[in-house]
């Protein structure tokens, strides 16, 4: 579980995040959605100590972030994995170099082991026959599996995915969407997605949270969110015809 | 007051890139990998530009001394001593700053936007020792064999030059080339070309690892890595005279 308690971020003067309180709860995919530059990233980048917050605490399963020294939070990092918007995979290495790689660096692993690790995580993504390519000769949707089998390689606790959907196609989306929540509950992590892909939210959305100009607008279920109550987050949900059909239908 | 602030985070950036790093086999395996990339991969064009130096200082210096009273050795003189003090180190500093500056800006810089260097922070790895230090370690280790590469051709870019053009007798050469000669030189301009490694491999790190944006703000970044190096090349290159000849 992840709690967040009054989570400011400013850059200079320009206040992104304005005391978000939450909680992400453990073996859940919890949804963070919300508008381009609603503040989505920066909270995620928050939550894992890429951006330092201004004031306000994140604590990992009772365990404060920000209070943590330097030793500690190293140690948590490797109880983290992330997926980022653009896989980010180390693009002179192939798939299975990147996939070990956190084995490589963080374990005393032998290269058998390792090695049966790497093609555990990889069959998990189903992702055969790929371990030889380097990440620009295979499609977006299998560097996002790479990546995803990349996070999970060190049985992570905590799995935060920063778009996912970003750049593939409808049918990959979903395929990626419902390899993220199989492994949240077959490993029963905390993972947290930020998306603004609807799909996404009606998919696998076990528990959303709303983000409107940096502050927590609503939280709630799938279930919940069509016949919310709420100005904006109805602009943000029914702005495509889809879900407006969806709207009149359950009426 | 921009400058103090890139001095100050110049300063903490090294202090971090001289991090533990995390595993010595793996540390190992990218030294040996980056003196390839950066030292070896740069004998080629460290060969042909000594070898044109060396033979215009020869011609240049051959056509200025045409007064009968100075002996002809005095052109090999004058190349080895130009090759050793100045050349092989500051010049060879200058071409690698484009060279080697430009591909570790690029490459951090690229690794910067496309996220790869957050992927590495998040599993908790010192991006920057990770990254940087092979860099810095392998340049610094292979620059001496480039200076001594380029002193042994510039010197023999001269003699050839001389000997075809028929301004230089070879024999008068080959004596001028022994004359006087003081190994300190050597030493000079091998401290001098590790200062330059080290300015080169950190100072264009900096810049493609502060780069933000996208492929435009890394060619700037690219940019100005070999600017800022070729700058302060040329700074310790008066700092290091002073210290080591005065």
């Amino acid at each position: 579980m992840i709690e967040t308690v009054d989570v400011i971020k400013s850059f200079n003067d320009k206040l992104v995040l304005k005391g978000i309180s939450t909680v992400f709860e453990k073996g859940r995919t919890n949804l963070i959605i919300g508008q381009s530059g609603s503040g989505k990233t920066v909270l995620l980048k928050s939550l894992v100590g890429l951006h330092d917050v201004t004031s306000g605490e994140i604590f990992y399963d009772g365990r404060s972030f920000n209070k943590m020294g330097r030793k500690d939070r190293k140690a948590l990092r490797q109880e983290i994995g992330m997926l980022f918007q653009g896989s980010a995979l180390f693009d002179s290495m192939t798939v299975e170099e990147n996939v070990r790689f956190p084995l490589d660096m963080l374990t005393n692993q032998s290269l058998e082991e390792k090695t049966a690790r790497v093609n555990e995580c990889l069959d998990r993504v189903k992702l055969e026959n790929a371990n030889r390519k380097l990440p620009s000769e295979v499609s977006g949707g299998m560097q996002k599996r790479v990546a995803i089998a990349r996070a999970i390689a060190l049985n992570p606790q905590y799995l935060f995915c920063d778009e996912p959907n970003s750049g593939l196609d409808p049918r990959t989306s979903i395929v990626i969407d419902e390899l993220i929540h199989e492994i949240t509950h077959e490993f029963n992590m905390t993972t947290i997605v930020n998306t603004h892909d609807m799909n996404s939210v009606m998919g696998i959305g076990e528990k959303i949270m709303f983000i409107y100009e940096g502050e927590k607008h609503w939280e709630g279920t799938k279930d919940e969110i069509v016949h919310v109550q709420n100005e904006q987050l109805e602009d943000f949900i029914f702005a495509s015809k889809l879900f407006q059909k969806v709207r009149e239908n359950s009426k | 007051m921009k400058v103090f602030f890139h001095i100050g985070r110049y300063t903490l950036f090294v202090k971090k890139v001289f991090g533990r790093p995390e595993k010595h086999t793996v540390f190992l395996k990218q030294i040996v990998r980056e003196i390839d990339k950066l030292g070896i991969d740069s004998v080629g064009i460290v060969l042909i530009i000594s070898f044109f130096m060396g033979a215009v200082v020869t011609l240049q210096t051959a056509y200025n001394i045409d007064m009968p009273i100075i002996p002809r050795y005095t052109i090999g003189f004058a190349t080895r001593d130009s090759m050793l003090l100045e050349f092989s180190s500051t010049i060879v500093g200058l071409i690698l700053a484009g060279k080697v500056g430009s591909n570790i800006a690029s490459e951090i810089g690229t690794m910067r936007v496309s996220e790869q260097i957050d992927a590495l922070e998040i599993m908790g790895i010192n991006s920057a020792s990770y990254l940087v230090l092979p860099k810095m370690v392998a340049f610094v280790l292979i620059i001496p064999f480039l200076v001594i590469i380029s002193m042994g051709v510039g010197i023999t870019g001269g003699y050839i030059a001389g000997s075809v053009t028929g301004e230089v007798p070879s024999a008068d050469y080959i004596y001028g080339i022994q004359y006087s000669f003081q190994p300190f030189f050597v030493v000079y301009s091998l401290i001098k070309g590790m200062v330059f490694a080290f300015i080169i491999s950190t100072a264009s790190a900096y810049w493609g690892y502060h780069a933000r944006g996208g492929a435009l703000e890394v060619g700037s970044a690219s940019t100005t890595a070999v600017v800022t190096s070729s700058i302060l090349i040329l700074l310790f290159n008066l700092i290091l005279t002073q210290l080591l000849l005065a």
